[in-house]
């Protein structure tokens, strides 16, 4: 209803305008053709003027006809061409001015209804056509072309119509403006060249028009107006016309459009106006009959982790332990994004009202959002051990007694590091060469230094014959192999060591020209023991005796030859180079205790040779890079391994050429390796001073593999230079334990 | 060798996965109309185990979609509808383009939609399954009902998100589901319980967002279109569980009550319902009138043994649920206006307390300031001018506490103008070993039922439990730290022995003297202790590679939560230290 009064109102305003429009062009229809009314109204008498001068004065009447041909339209100019004429005319002759007037009248007066009754019809034949004034004959066209004529026009009968006499000069306007009182209302009419005098009713309806109003006074603009259409139901049609022929045939263009429609729905191209689907935003029960089979046949559906609960850090009150600390903020500040613990800085704020907006509210909510649809999912199994239950369960220590455990004993007395120690078979004494250039020899229960020989060169490795019925000890420094009696047995004991050295003698002559000399000790070497030289071409690293304690082998690595390993026979006092080739640089080497084998180490590998069949019988990997120290089981199936890269390698020689376990215990190079010869124990020896014991069980039956144990560690050595303990040896009988340090002291472990 | 050579990755696990770019050709649609219909069919990319294999041997970072999951999606009908909307726009432009208005009005009236509904069906086959996924939805939807209804998006989704929060926040209040809540400096987390799932979410505050630009907005509609269509189905569930009308009605006694109020306030009848329903202050309308709170009690049955411990202890359990669900009842709050109305609210209604506020503040407060009965205002500024005397002044955290402790916190402590003691977060649980701040070991003091001496007691009973506490993390630090200790002691023993020695080599001249020995006391369980140390360290030395790593790894992160423990201890006692200085200083 609003709605529609309100368009009524709007429909009727528009209306309104439209009225207004009409009256206004009513309005000014109405002035126009009041305008020509006048001016017909003036030409009337002015033919009729026309009509008379013609007859009375023709000089008057075609007097200088100046500026006749200016526009119509232009008011002022016309006014003022008029004012000029209207002077002129004044001018000229006064009287005459008023003649015309009173001659229509007179007429007008004398020739009565008639006349009158003519006229009217006339001015209805005038309104009907395009009024023009009768009295111009040329029409509507620009009047200058008459300028230089005496005349305008025509007349029915062919004469020339003349101009009114126009002779008046400035002068005679001038006199005219001051002396004649109708000179304002005065007007000249350009088409006829004549001057006209407004009467009061034209000057009045001038008046009037000039200020806006309406020409007829009578008309009343303020008149109720009748409302034509309008909201009330009218019982007549607004137009009484017959419909037209044409509504009555159906239209072909409408008919070509329905068709279009056709069939376009026909196509498919425009659909029916959907339905409006109230359904979308309306929720009902979704899972009212759920069915178990869905869930079985499900994918492999990786559900999102939840998002983390927040902990006590996270509080606007947190207590003050969450909060950041100086350099934990700094930290925090400087570490990426990624890395970051949490992803905002604690904060505490006094009250609930001080907690501004978190500023990355909606970067977290985004986030969490990207890595629902983007982030790829895996099943990761978490590892949910006990990490006792990785722990292996090994037999106690305390039952694998005995095994060394406490320091007892230090040998103090060599001033530089001890490169090796060696224990007499007996177990009573030990002797130890140092860098500083001796070989000394201890007791070992009372730590006492019987005896220190000086060679004269850093002792490389020292080694006591394991013969027992012989007292003898190999020296390796520089070129130089020495064999020193020490003379610390009983009588019997050392006759018979001097009895196998004295008994090369004899033998000797032979051999002179090898790679290898001996020599015979002399003067005050022969004092201190020195009973042999073996001169080598190259320095001597290694000294090893085979167990029978007649041969003695001794290394020079060497990367570029062949001559790195001598065999040496005491007793005969020969040498031999067992290897033709070079197999890579030798490390140690060592004789098997009872068989007739030889094991070499090399950077990485133990080769071990039959020396009676002389050939390789096997290459042990050692699976490490640099090998520093060998040791064989007393039973002679085992080897076991140091390495410079921290490792110690179990061989065990029937199972496999590959270590069968590899220890990593210490934190530093193995230096040295021993086996106990009664015991199942065997040590190692690292940089990092410590000596490691463990238990070492080897069974007789092949299918029991060997049980090892650590089941002990031993520190003492005090680590100088990077360098700790370096050499490690057992006593022969008891289960205690010798080694070297690079502190230059000696310690027993018992 | 014969027959045919077998190519590579024609089998295996190259086949089973599909690149993103190989998918999105399969399917034919736009990288926009692929994401989409990933964030409505829950597709993600997976992770291969053999990464390498799966690529064609190359390493490239690549995003892999299981094949099977790119296979259902072609038979989906909204990829239909996809295209529908793409030939949509162009007929709307083209239409715009030949200025034929009609066509355009025509289409637009034809403008395709689609409905999730299978979408949500398929996606969650149970309910339970769909209340699970819940907590991100809740997110999401609260976050969007907080954005100002201009720009970003559309002003429907905006409005049908701030109705479905609603919705389920008049369900929690009904089902009295809420346990825990949290103020952190996000928002304000919220835990509740509905049909034995714990659901949690988080609510901004009320703050007008700054929107950043590096935030693409069309995936978080996406996301929301989803989650607003699984609100709505779940929503419909939980209000038929408790037998409630849906979409939510106002009870009739509580709706008259509310229409006395200034209803020519709001212009629109819907908008105002909304209002009234939004302000949590009256109860909803049920299906069934029935009597005010059923007493579900617990079947008793025959059991035995082991079973009836259990037993025990869940009934134990139902009692404290109980007991919290009941926590505010006969209390009357009243909300300054410049608590959080909503948030507040919405908890004591959770517990079954009165709420009301200022008329200004909201439509659907109850009763006024000066009522006589109050027993809380919440207040959130340093004073207030007029106090009545008969009830508490207290902040705004003591609710949120309370819920946390489960039982009503004496308020002396969070009276006006006081500083408040720390908001804890009720969502960690401290297993032995970790940390424990001393606010809550007081908290859980509280809720044994001990009574909190003077406060002078109480603070040495804090300082010895903090005392204890210490040694017993020295203890634990022992346990963890044998080995190191053992080879500290090793190492003293060892300088003991070498200042001897040196002593020897250097002076020869010992100072002989005899020293009164001591007693050395042989501590057998000590003894004991080192050497099953020693026992372990040599074992460990034993160990395989892999699982030394595997041990070391453990270890190392046993051994960093210690440390972060011990860390915070430290903290806490400086801070401690320095206030208890201060003090002494003022004093």
């Amino acid at each position: 209803m609003e709605e529609s009064s309100s368009g009524n109102t709007r429909r009727s305003e528009e209306m309104k305008k439209v009225r207004q429009k009409t009256v206004k062009k009513r309005s000014k229809e109405e002035e126009e053709e009041e305008q020509d009314e006048i001016f017909n109204f003036n030409k009337k008498p002015a033919e009729e003027e026309e009509d008379e001068d013609l007859s009375d004065s023709e000089d008057s009447v075609y007097s200088g006809l100046e500026d006749s041909g200016s526009d119509s339209d232009d008011d002022k100019e016309e006014e003022e061409g008029d004012e000029e004429g209207s002077n002129d005319d004044k001018e000229e002759e006064d009287g005459l001015k008023f003649e015309p007037k009173q001659t229509k009248q007179r007429e007008e007066e004398e020739e009565g209804g008639e006349r009158e009754e003519e006229k009217k019809e006339n001015e209805y034949e005038r309104d009907s056509s395009d009024e023009e004034d009768i009295r111009n004959t040329v029409g509507n066209i620009p009047m200058e072309w008459y300028k230089d004529f005496p005349h305008i026009g025509y007349d029915l009968d062919g004469k020339k119509i003349y101009k009114p006499i126009r002779n008046k000069d400035e002068l005679d306007d001038f006199l005219d403006k001051m002396e004649n009182p109708d000179y304002w209302r005065t007007v000249h009419d350009k088409q006829t060249g004549s001057d006209i005098v407004l009467s009061d009713e034209q000057v009045e309806l001038v008046n009037r028009l000039q200020r806006g109003q309406f020409g007829d006074i009578n008309f009343n603009e303020h008149q109720p107006q009748v409302e034509f259409f309008s909201s009330d139901l009218m019982i007549h049609p607004v137009t009484n016309r017959p419909e037209h022929k044409r509504s009555f045939i159906p239209s072909l263009v409408e008919k070509e459009k329905v068709s279009k429609l056709v069939h376009a729905i026909k196509m498919g191209w425009i659909k029916p106006r959907r339905q409006d689907d109230d359904s979308r935003g309306r929720y009902y029960d979704l899972w009212a009959s759920e069915d178990a089979s869905i869930l079985a046949k499900h994918r492999m559906h990786l559900p999102a982790p939840k998002t983390p609960l927040p902990g006590h850090h996270e509080s606007y009150n947190p207590p003050p332990e969450y909060l950041f600390t100086d350099e934990e903020r700094a930290l925090w500040e400087q570490q990426d994004p990624s890395d970051r613990k949490f992803p905002f800085v604690p904060r505490k704020f006094s009250s609930l009202r001080q907690v501004p907006a978190f500023s990355r509210f909606i970067h977290e909510r985004f986030e969490r959002c990207l890595d629902l649809y983007l982030c790829p999912r895996q099943r990761k199994m978490r590892v949910n051990v006990n990490p006792e239950d990785l722990i292996p369960k090994l037999p106690k220590p305390k039952d694998l007694q005995p095994f060394p455990t406490t320091q007892s004993l230090v040998y103090r007395g060599h001033s530089a590091l001890v490169r090796s120690i060696s224990v007499s078979p007996s177990g009573q004494w030990l002797a130890s060469g140092s860098d500083d250039g001796s070989v000394r020899f201890w007791e070992v229960c009372s730590s006492r230094c019987m005896k220190t020989v000086q060679v004269g060169g850093a002792v490389k490795s020292v080694a006591w014959n394991p013969n027992p019925s012989v007292c003898l000890l190999a020296v390796a420094l520089d070129c130089l192999v020495l064999i020193l009696s020490p003379s610390l047995a009983d009588r019997q004991v050392v006759s018979s060591s001097e009895r196998l050295l004295a008994g090369h003698q004899e033998a000797e002559p032979t051999e002179g020209q090898g790679a290898v000399t001996w020599i015979e000790g002399e003067g005050e070497e022969l004092n201190q023991g020195i009973r042999l030289k073996i001169q080598h071409p190259k320095a001597v690293h290694q000294v090893v005796w085979h167990a029978k304690g007649d041969y003695l082998a001794s290394v020079m690595p060497d990367h570029s030859s062949h001559l790195q390993v001598f065999i040496h026979q005491v007793s005969r006092r020969r040498s031999q180079n067992p290897f033709r080739k070079n197999k890579g640089l030798v490390q140690c080497v060592s004789f098997h205790p009872v068989r007739p084998y030889f094991f070499v180490a090399t950077q990485r590998s133990v080769r071990i040779y039959n020396l009676v069949k002389q050939e390789m019988t096997k290459k042990l990997q050692a699976n490490s890079k640099w090998i520093s120290s060998i040791a064989v089981h007393p039973g002679g199936d085992h080897v076991i391994c140091g390495s410079y890269d921290c490792r110690l390698s179990w061989f065990d020689l029937d199972l496999s050429t590959k270590p069968y376990k590899m220890l990593r215990h210490h934190k530093r190079a193995v230096r040295g390796v021993a086996y106990h010869r009664h015991y199942p124990l065997f040590a190692s020896a690292s940089d990092d001073g410590s000596v490691i014991v463990c238990h070492g069980t080897v069974y007789n039956d092949l299918l029991q593999n060997p049980l090892i144990v650590p089941v002990k560690v031993l520190r003492g050595h005090v680590i100088t230079h990077d360098l700790g303990v370096l050499d490690v040896t057992f006593h022969p009988s008891q289960p205690w334990i010798f080694s070297s340090g690079a502190d230059a002291t000696i310690r027993l472990f018992t | 060798m014969g027959g045919l050579q077998k190519k590579k990755y024609e089998r295996g696990s190259a086949t089973n996965y599909i690149t993103r770019n190989k998918a999105r050709k399969k399917l034919s649609l736009s990288l926009p109309d692929f994401r989409r219909l990933c964030i409505l069919k829950g597709i993600y990319p997976h992770e291969p185990k053999h990464k390498k294999k799966v690529n064609k041997g190359s390493t490239a970072a690549r995003t892999f979609y299981l094949l099977k999951d790119i296979r259902f999606l072609l038979h989906e009908p909204i990829v239909g509808k996809f295209r529908d909307y793409k030939v949509f726009v162009r007929k709307l432009k083209r239409a715009y383009g030949k200025t034929e208005w009609s066509a355009v009005e025509r289409l637009k009236e034809n403008k395709p939609t689609y409905k999730l509904d299978h979408i949500i069906k398929e996606r969650y086959p149970s309910f339970i399954d769909a209340l699970r996924d819940i907590d991100d939805a809740l997110c999401m939807c609260f976050l969007f009902s907080t954005f100002a209804r201009t720009g970003k998006c559309h002003v429907q989704t905006i409005q049908l998100c701030r109705r479905l929060t609603v919705e389920w926040m008049n369900f929690v209040i009904a089902s009295r589901g809420l346990r825990k809540v949290f103020i952190s400096i996000k928002g304000i987390y919220y835990q509740a319980e509905a049909m034995g799932q714990l659901i949690t979410w988080l609510v901004p505050y009320q703050f007008s967002h700054d929107h950043p630009t590096d935030v693409d907005y069309r995936v978080m509609a996406t996301f929301t279109e989803m989650y607003t269509t699984l609100l709505g189905f779940v929503n419909f569930r939980l209000y038929h569980s408790l037998n409630l009308l849906y979409p939510p009605k106002l009870d009739s006694k509580s709706e008259t009550e509310l229409k006395e109020e200034d209803e020519e306030d709001y212009a629109m009848n819907s908008e105002s319902y909304l209002e009234k329903l939004s302000a949590l202050s009256a109860s909803l309308a049920r299906v069934v009138s029935s009597a005010e709170e059923e007493e579900a009690e617990l079947d008793q049955f025959p059991t035995e043994g082991e079973d009836m411990e259990k037993m025990e202890t869940r009934e134990k359990e139902e009692k404290v649920l109980e007991a919290q669900k009941k926590l505010f009842h006969g209390l009357k709050f009243f909300l300054n206006r410049e608590a959080p109305r909503e948030s507040l609210a919405f908890v004591i209604r959770c517990f079954g307390g009165e709420v009301s506020w200022d008329k200004s503040v909201c439509i659907g407060s109850t009763y006024d300031m000066t009522d006589e009965t109050i027993t809380h205002q919440i207040v959130d500024r340093p004073s207030i001018d007029k106090q009545h005397i008969n009830r508490y002044y207290i902040q705004p955290q003591w609710v949120y506490d309370c819920v946390n402790a489960k039982i009503l916190l004496p308020v002396e402590d969070y009276f006006l103008g006081v500083t408040l003691p720390p908001h804890l977060s009720p969502f960690v649980e401290e297993k032995d070993g970790d940390y424990v701040p001393p606010e809550k070991l007081k908290i859980m003091a509280l809720q044994r039922g001990e009574k909190p001496a003077q406060e002078q007691e109480d603070e040495e009973e804090e300082e010895d439990e903090e005392e204890e506490e210490g040694e017993d993390e020295e203890e634990e630090e022992d346990d963890d730290n044998e080995e190191e200790d053992d080879d500290d002691e090793e190492k003293a023993e060892e300088t003991n022995l070498k200042k001897m020695e040196k002593q020897r080599s250097q002076g020869k001249s010992l100072q002989v003297k005899v020293t009164p020995g001591k007693m050395k006391v042989e501590d057998k369980t000590r003894l004991d202790q080192e050497e099953q140390a020693e026992e372990k360290r040599l074992a460990i030395m034993m160990m395989k590679k892999k699982e030394k790593y595997l041990y070391d790894k453990i270890m190392f992160g046993k051994k960093r939560k210690v440390r972060e423990a011990n860390k915070l201890a430290a903290k806490r006692k400086a801070h401690d230290d320095a206030e208890k200085s201060k003090k002494k200083t003022r004093k």
